[in-house]
């Protein structure tokens, strides 16, 4: 086991730590907002105190991090396979072109959460976000599932504006009383039991380490968004 | 509808006196212009399908083919030209926007070639590179601003990550998927025999490609394909693109059905979907953003290679790379108007974008008037067509070049400007096996070696016909040159005198 005091400590100083030590345990604490903790790291089990900074988990390939205390911008950028939990609120453009592993965020998520998210083979990304999602979500998604579960809030929607603009793959869920407006290319349904089927377990993860029941939260109205049709821009362009 | 019809731009003209009816060029053209009618027993051609691209010409054995423009016309008129009438009848009846491949090929003014090259005569000799060494090495990367030494005296290594270049010239960004893979593999194997470096482009890299990892820069986009850690291990460099020169400030979409077996695996996404790259980075809106991305690649990769960030040549070009150059960036790339494309809207490629020698003689003052030159090297692109275009490049203060438009043409492009149909009779922008077996990739090694070591003669030629040594003594050196034609707001933007003064 190895622990970090950030405290004073330039972010790069961090990053050498945790590439570095052969321990599989580390503990970050002190967080004020330090960068790039865990950038690219694999094998790894790492808590953080604290606030870390923006890419938190950058590229991250197999680590496994969670986070006691709010996150910034960017968590899993590019995240190639692992698992980020936070308990507390995301930044911006969280799981920005994510293209494995799983995020869970306890509360809310800010802007361009999940976009550019895509699945490939055996990696399947997966974002749930507890409470609300900020604009443009899910922009440009391409594979996987982004969950918004607005728990405890009480907007009729848990998003913003833009939702699904440009997606082109994978699937949002929302749990919320109405759909929010959506661009032409997005197909939006309520979800059914089969659909309720393939996030059952994530919720039940969810659940897991922030708590709250399973049932009673599956057991409100959910809304399934995917792509219209798999080519929207095929006839906008003419050549020789 | 005849108001839509379009006269074929090209006739292809077969002389049946040569002509022995062995329907090569059927079998050669994947365009489908020569057939074989059997009714009349004679090899008959449809002039509309022709992109004049000259395999048949090229691989006629008896030299029976040629292609000539046609001579059919509209009526003549200085400002509706040939080319205006009928994109206007084509975007009448489809409601398309126009697309189009390869760099800006309209009569825009080309500076390189209103730009000299000095001599020496009788005073600072000229050097004879046959006897002499003359020195073409470049070193690619930050460079510290001071030495440092410690308690000893003994000097301490703060030296960045570098890329050591055999020659100021490398092959530009060229995606797997854009280019065949027999392409990508002459220049992979090109750039391991130069010591140079070969661009994976935003497509990702192809497993089998790993192993030039020492010669290969590896490029993340605003899609991310492709990009994982040993991806971005993979190569000696990372380059960030933001901008294209023959398409800035918008993004790239191949669609689903060219994403097939290898592509989809080398991108990392489905077979059939799409793979769409948005115009910016959604996570860069500012420079302190793109210094988020610098970083967070350097602690991916643990600060053993130089990040370079790629921007298109745009009007404030010059104030986008003093941000670059502040970002932690290590290399910054700017990209001329005239650089190719494997699909880009004709209008962007045609009217967006500034010529790159005025861009990186504006960008190479600004960093050094901004005291912040040693901060980056920089390397230019966007239509560099010989040696002299290179020379002149460093002389108005690039560090190296980037090629991509003549590596093709080395590997055989004939520049048709149709890599968009993914039908490239020369097996380079095409994915159809049967035409990517076309291009032997020992072949096509062979002749970008030829290429780039021709070229590398010719600089030390001109740099020892200047007194010149070594490639770094000509960087920056702008009294080597002289403008000719040019006016004197040209002449002061590139920082050179006119002829004769």
């Amino acid at each position: 086991m190895l622990r970090i005091d950030c405290e004073g400590k330039h972010f790069s100083q961090i990053g050498q730590m945790i590439r570095q030590t052969a321990e599989k345990e580390i503990f970050v604490d002190n967080a004020q907002g330090h960068r790039y903790i865990a950038a690219g790291v694999g094998g790894k089990n790492i808590i953080v105190n604290g606030t870390p900074g923006n890419a938190l988990g950058a590229y991250l390939d197999g680590s496994s991090i969670t986070v006691n205390g709010n996150a910034q911008d960017a968590v899993g950028d590019t995240m190639n396979d692992g698992l980020i939990v936070i308990h507390g609120n995301s930044g911006d453009a969280a799981g920005y072109s994510m293209r494995g592993g799983k995020i869970f965020i306890k509360g809310d998520a800010g802007y361009r959460a999940g976009i550019h998210m895509k699945a490939y083979k055996d990696k399947f990304p997966v974002l749930v976000i507890g409470g609300k999602a900020g604009s443009f979500l899910g922009e440009y998604q391409a594979g996987g599932i982004i969950v918004v579960l607005g728990i405890g809030t009480d907007s009729k929607t848990n998003v913003g504006y833009f939702t699904g603009n440009g997606m082109h793959g994978g699937k949002i869920f929302l749990r919320s009383e109405q759909l929010p407006d959506l661009p032409q290319q997005i197909i939006a349904r309520k979800a059914t039991a089969e659909d309720m089927a393939e996030i059952e377990k994530y919720v039940g993860e969810y659940c897991r380490y922030f708590g709250g029941q399973v049932e009673e939260i599956l057991n409100r109205d959910f809304y399934v968004l995917t792509a219209d049709s798999a080519n929207p821009y095929k006839q906008l362009y003419t050549s020789v | 509808m005849a108001i839509n019809y379009i006269y074929p731009v090209y006739e292809v003209v077969r002389d049946f006196g040569r002509c022995v009816n062995c329907k090569l060029c059927v079998g050669q053209c994947a365009n489908g212009v020569h057939f074989f009618d059997e009714k009349k027993g004679v090899l008959r051609v449809d002039d509309a399908k022709c992109v004049n691209c000259h395999r048949c010409v090229a691989t006629c054995p008896t030299r029976a083919l040629k292609i000539v423009k046609s001579d059919n016309t509209y009526k003549e008129n200085a400002n509706w030209t040939v080319d205006s009438i009928k994109e206007i009848y084509r975007q009448a009846e489809t409601g398309g926007v126009l697309l189009s491949s390869m760099g800006n090929p309209q009569p825009l003014p080309v500076y390189w070639d209103r730009i000299l090259i000095n001599a020496s005569q009788v005073t600072n000799p000229s050097i004879d590179p046959l006897r002499e060494p003359m020195e073409t090495t470049v070193f690619l990367g930050s460079k510290p601003d001071r030495i440092v030494r410690d308690a000893q005296g003994k000097i301490v290594d703060n030296m960045s990550p570098q890329l050591k270049l055999g020659t100021p010239i490398m092959f530009s960004a060229m995606s797997y998927g854009s280019i065949s893979y027999n392409a990508h593999a002459s220049l992979a194997k090109a750039a391991e025999k130069l010591g140079i470096y070969y661009n994976t482009g935003e497509g990702g890299l192809h497993e089998d490609f790993y192993r030039y990892g020492k010669n290969t820069i590896v490029q993340v986009a605003s899609g991310r394909f492709g990009v994982h850690p040993d991806y971005l291990n993979a190569g000696e460099c990372i380059e960030i693109k933001i901008g294209q020169g023959a398409k800035p400030g918008i993004g790239g979409h191949l669609p689903g059905a060219k994403i097939v077996g290898d592509i989809s695996k080398t991108r990392m996404i489905p077979a059939g979907s799409d793979a769409i790259s948005p115009a910016p980075h959604h996570d860069i809106y500012s420079i302190e953003d793109l210094r988020q991305l610098v970083f967070s690649l350097k602690e991916a990769t643990d600060y053993k290679k130089p990040v370079a960030v790629k921007v298109a040549a745009v009007h404030n070009v010059a104030a986008v790379a003093s941000g670059i150059a502040r970002s932690g960036a290590d290399i910054i790339v700017i990209d001329g108007f005239r650089g190719g494309t494997g699909a880009a809207p004709t209008r962007i490629r045609d009217n967006v974008g500034i010529p790159i020698e005025l861009a990186l003689a504006s960008v190479d003052k600004r960093l050094r008037d901004e005291g912040i030159r040693g901060n980056v090297s920089l390397v230019v692109g966007g239509s560099i067509r010989n040696s002299a275009d290179v020379i002149k490049a460093v002389a108005l203060g690039a560090d190296a070049c980037y090629i991509a438009t003549a590596a093709l043409m080395a590997m055989g492009c004939h520049l048709c400007r149709s890599c968009h149909t993914g039908r490239c009779n020369w097996g380079i922008a095409t994915q159809i096996p049967e035409l990517v077996a076309r291009l032997d990739p020992e072949e096509g090694c062979r002749r970008l070696v030829n290429l780039v070591t021709a070229w590398t003669h010719e600089i030390k030629e001109m740099m020892g016909g200047m007194g010149i040594n070594s490639i770094e003594a000509l960087k920056g050196n702008r009294l080597m040159l002289r403008g000719v034609g040019l006016n004197s707001k040209e002449l002061e933007i590139l920082g050179i005198k006119h002829a004769g003064e």
